[in-house]
């Protein structure tokens, strides 16, 4: 059981300015993912959450306990928080056994003896490693290491479960093998997880939200499927989904409950219901429209509301094929599931659905109009 | 993105947290007592020694018309740097340790980088075991090889005649004693500094760099002047100014082979004013030392600290294919050949053989060998030629067996775990004031050469301090073995950083989350992993402490002889035959020790 609430972290590097004003409030049996490629601060958050760095601003709380209090220079020390943490190189002591890693935290508890081979059992079962108990970390391949280290995490029961990029140091096959397994460890223990990573994927497929950094700064918090299909602003867009957006410069003007856009693909008219808090310009402003690969439909005959375009190239690999088209100026890129053949500057006809469209304020990379 | 960080007021509860937070961290005071103990053990001793060269001392009170004892003065400065004796005292013997440290440079260095080229990079025959080979001549202390060169170039100036007069060759005194003797002497030993550093740089550097020179056309010696020089360049430099920062304030080998002829330098003539007086002349004297040592490493850092990130190139590594040496194959290894037998095999053939004869320099032959210098007793021979037993019956060798052993074992042990305990300050606190602060303060001994760090504890601990909280310790034995200890903190906590860098943080932190406090943390974690590297970083010291003696050579007495001391005043004495066969034994004890070392996997490259 544990709400964790984060308010006005700032953190500082000697003069580097590294968390900027972080508010999150990750909710009980949640899995929040921290998001954001290397640099943004998603770890510093975490090891602020672990009670491993002090911040030098701000408040934390967990279930309504103060944890953080930077004014009064309090900080829990970590044993105190109730949680543990995977880290990214494992961090297993090479002279300790599976066993006697797993052990470690249990004896400082002061558990009896019995408790003790229970919780190594079942954490050993639950990741399925049981066979491994006697061995040395450097006796194990990097998949089993990273089981040791989850359940050695785990065996301690916490009630929030903190994850540093454990899938970075292992192959293609075996992170998607281990992000089945994460899953059911979260249905099964039922606790709150927070989990970082710059992969997107591991993000959008694992969380129940996912919190986007950028430079040290929070920039959204969202469900995944809202984060893929309403980025809060350009960059946000850019760095959410592969292959990536296309962006269309463009020219809108409101009128009334009305937004008239234009680009070199289409013009569209969007209606109030869909647009963001965000404040729209008086007059024409510049504005980026913002496709999904996939949402671009191509067929080979033209027909009613059918844009002719010309193909650019053509990339089939399989389960999907990437076409790249050309209209006018304007590159973009389209996504098919299964094989596709077009011929190179072959005209095609592509159809968009306007409702799955984002527009941005060019100026502010703010989202003005949300896709449904 | 830079912005000022926030100010908090500081309130009632603010200031009990934060207090709270720094007491109860056992690391805050570690670090805290730890600062305290080199404070005091560094910073107060060389402040003391700088103050007392301007104070008026008991000793000169008759000189000094009018002057009480505590008194300031410029006395001892102008004594040394204006004075009737100045040139005597200062100037004379200050050139005599340029030089001598300069020509070592030139001999050494070169010396030592071909020898690390060869070994490292080339085909020559038996590569192997002349890279074993090649660092035998640096673990015999250098004060040995003194010995060893007075047993084959000693003449009748200085008593017995060596084994070359006992050829039948003269031996001027040029040549047996004074600059020649002492360069080519430190040379066989400084070597070892640029060896060690041209071979392991040339091993970081990948050698596809090379062989990219081969593939664009360029000869061997273009390859060599253009490619891989400049590459080991930075590290030539700073095996260059580990040479002359060691050899401008080296005691043994100059005092050996330099006070029989009257040819003074620096550290020699220091060493005479701080056993007689007025001794604060000779503390000046060791300033001056220290800050040439300052300025040299300090040149140093300014000019190689820029261009240093190239050393480490090519981490990558991958295979390193040997440069041909073709025709010259041969005569390389005649001149490899040639240097072991000049460093090594000649001098301990001599000195093992000068342990037998009863007349240095009258041959091999049976009528002139004896066991007498080893296990001799007085009814025997000593009437005719040495008032002394043979070692093994001299209760003064005993003794001093007894004392290396027991300075060797205590100093080492201490060292070794300080060095531990420091490394981990300083790793830890990497960008923090107390981990930079540290590593400062470690290094200063590094900067001086044993007698001047020693005179600097004389100074300090020949009357009580603290008021009465420290008595005096001068003459005792707990003296030296502190001296040993802070000589060595840079090199043990060398060991210690590199050992704790091993450790990831990480570790620490996982046992952090589990519930482990420091002491656990520390127990479990850091020392079990901090074993081995505590082994051998433990034998290095130890051997390093068993070799020396220009760090304890003012501190002897009677009571606190070392096995390295004792050889010393016996030769001194021209008591040759009982000298070599002292160092004959130091020998074997560092031999074995090596072996010992090398077993637990220490590197003889990471030794001073």
């Amino acid at each position: 059981m544990s709400r964790i609430e984060l308010k006005h972290i700032d953190k500082y590097y000697g003069e580097n300015h590294v968390l900027k004003d972080i508010n999150l409030v990750i909710e009980d049996g949640d899995f929040m993912t921290l998001l954001g490629p290397s640099g943004c601060g998603k770890t510093t958050t975490l090891r602020v959450i672990s009670g491993l760095e002090k911040p030098q601003n701000g408040t934390m709380t967990i279930d309504g306990e103060e944890i953080i209090n930077a004014a009064d220079a309090y900080f829990a020390p970590p044993s105190k928080r109730g949680l543990n943490l995977v880290f990214q190189s494992y961090a297993l002591w090479p002279h300790m056994t599976v066993r006697e890693n797993i052990a470690f935290g249990l004896k400082i508890k002061k558990l009896s003896k019995e408790e003790i081979n229970k919780r190594i059992q079942d954490a050993l079962r639950m990741m399925r490693i049981e066979e491994y108990i006697d061995r040395y970390p450097n006796e194990l391949s990097g998949g089993q290491q990273q089981r040791v280290a989850i359940a050695r995490a785990v065996a301690s029961n916490p009630q929030l479960l903190l994850l540093d990029e454990p899938l970075s140091n292992l192959d293609a096959r075996l992170r998607v093998d281990m992000r089945s397994e994460l899953q059911r460890i979260h249905k099964e223990l039922g606790t709150t997880i927070i989990y970082v990573t710059h992969d997107q994927v591991e993000a959008l497929t694992m969380s129940t939200k996912i919190a986007l950094f950028k430079a040290g700064e929070l920039s959204q918090v969202a469900p995944p499927m809202e984060l893929y299909m309403n980025p809060i602003d350009l960059q946000a867009a850019d760095f959410i989904g592969n292959p990536r957006i296309n962006f269309l410069e463009g020219k809108a003007r409101r009128e009334g409950s009305k937004m008239y856009v234009s680009c070199e693909l289409e013009d569209y008219v969007f209606d109030e219901q869909d647009f963001t808090n965000e404040t729209i310009p008086e007059g024409e402003f510049a504005c980026v429209v913002a496709i999904r690969p996939e949402q671009i439909h191509i067929d080979t005959q033209p027909g009613a509301g059918r844009i002719p375009v010309q193909v650019y190239s053509n990339q089939p690999a399989g389960s999907e094929t990437l076409v790249s088209l050309k209209k006018g100026d304007s590159h973009f890129l389209s996504k098919q599931i299964g094989l596709a053949h077009y011929k190179l500057d072959q005209e095609v006809y592509v159809t968009v659905a306007p409702e799955k469209i984002n527009v941005y304020n060019a100026e502010t990379t703010r989202l003005i109009k949300r896709a449904r | 993105m830079k912005s000022s960080k926030p100010r908090h007021p500081l309130t009632k509860t603010r200031l009990k947290n934060q207090i709270l937070s720094v007491i109860k961290n056992p690391f805050n005071i570690v670090v805290a007592i730890s600062l305290i103990i080199l404070f005091c053990l560094i910073v107060i001793p060389l402040l003391q020694m700088i103050a007392s060269t301007f104070t008026v001392a008991k000793g000169e009170l008759r000189r000094i018309p009018g002057a009480k004892v505590g008194e300031f003065t410029l006395y001892y400065w102008k004594y040394l740097l204006t004075g009737t004796m100045s040139s005597a005292t200062l100037w004379i013997p200050l050139k005599h340790s340029v030089i001598i440290a300069f020509f070592t440079v030139l001999v050494s260095v070169p010396l030592g980088s071909v020898l690390g080229w060869l070994v490292a990079r080339s085909d020559i025959p038996c590569k192997k075991l002349l890279g074993m080979l090649v660092v035998i001549p640096y673990m015999i202390p250098s004060w040995c090889k003194s010995l060893s060169w007075l047993a084959v170039f000693r003449n009748s100036t200085s008593g017995s005649s060596g084994f070359l007069e006992g050829l039948g060759l003269h031996i001027p005194d040029w040549l047996a004693y004074g600059p020649v003797a002492i360069v080519l002497c430190m040379s066989l030993h400084y070597y070892a500094f640029s060896y060690i550093h041209v071979q392991s740089a040339l091993r970081s550097i990948n050698s596809e760099l090379e062989e990219m020179g081969e593939i664009c056309g360029a000869t061997k010696p273009q390859i060599l002047k253009s490619i891989t020089i400049p590459l080991v360049l930075p590290s030539v430099l700073s095996a260059i100014v580990m040479t002359l920062s060691k050899s401008i304030g080296t005691y043994g080998v100059a005092a050996n082979l330099g006070n029989r002829i009257g040819y003074f330098t620096l550290a020699t003539k220091m060493k005479n004013f701080i056993n007689g007086s007025p001794q604060n002349v000779g503390f000046a004297m060791s300033i001056i030392l220290i800050a040439l040592a300052a300025l040299i490493i300090f040149a140093n850092q300014r000019i190689v600290g820029v261009r240093k990130s190239y050393a480490t190139i090519g981490g990558k590594g991958g295979r390193t294919n040997p440069m041909r040496l073709g025709k010259a194959r041969v005569p390389l290894l005649i001149f490899v050949s040639l240097f072991l037998i000049f460093a090594m095999v000649m001098p301990m053939f001599v000195l093992v053989m000068e342990t037998f004869q009863i007349n240095t320099g009258a041959g091999y032959a049976a009528s002139n060998l004896t066991l007498y210098n080893w296990i001799g007793t007085d009814s025997e021979l000593a009437p005719y030629y040495t008032s002394y037993v043979g070692i093994f019956h001299n209760p003064e060798f005993g003794k001093a067996v007894w004392n290396t052993i027991r300075l060797t074992v205590i100093a080492s042990v201490i060292t070794a775990f300080c060095g531990q305990f420091l490394g981990y300050i300083t790793t830890r606190g990497r960008g923090k004031w107390f981990g930079g602060l540290t590593e400062q303060l470690v290094f200063i001994p590094y900067l001086m050469s044993g007698i001047a760090f020693s005179s600097m504890y004389v100074a300090m601990f020949s009357q009580p301090r603290l008021g009465g909280l420290i008595p005096t310790l001068y003459g005792t034995f707990t003296l030296i073995v502190l001296t040993s200890v802070v000589k060595h903190f840079p090199f043990a906590s060398r060991s210690g950083t590199a050992n704790m860098m091993q450790i990831a943080v990480e570790l620490e932190e996982a046992a952090e989350i589990n519930g482990a406090g420091f002491g656990k943390k520390l127990s479990r974690i850091v020392l079990p992993l901090a074993k081995n590297g505590f082994i051998s970083g433990f034998m290095l010291t130890f051997i390093s402490i068993a070799k020396e003696l220009d760090l304890i050579i003012i501190m002897m007495d009677k009571r606190t002889t070392t096995m390295s001391y004792l050889a010393f005043t016996y030769s001194q004495d021209g008591m040759n035959q009982m000298a070599d066969a002292i160092s004959v034994c130091v020998l074997l004890f560092i031999l074995v020790c090596y072996i010992v070392a090398n077993r637990f996997g220490a590197d003889i490259g990471k030794s001073w």
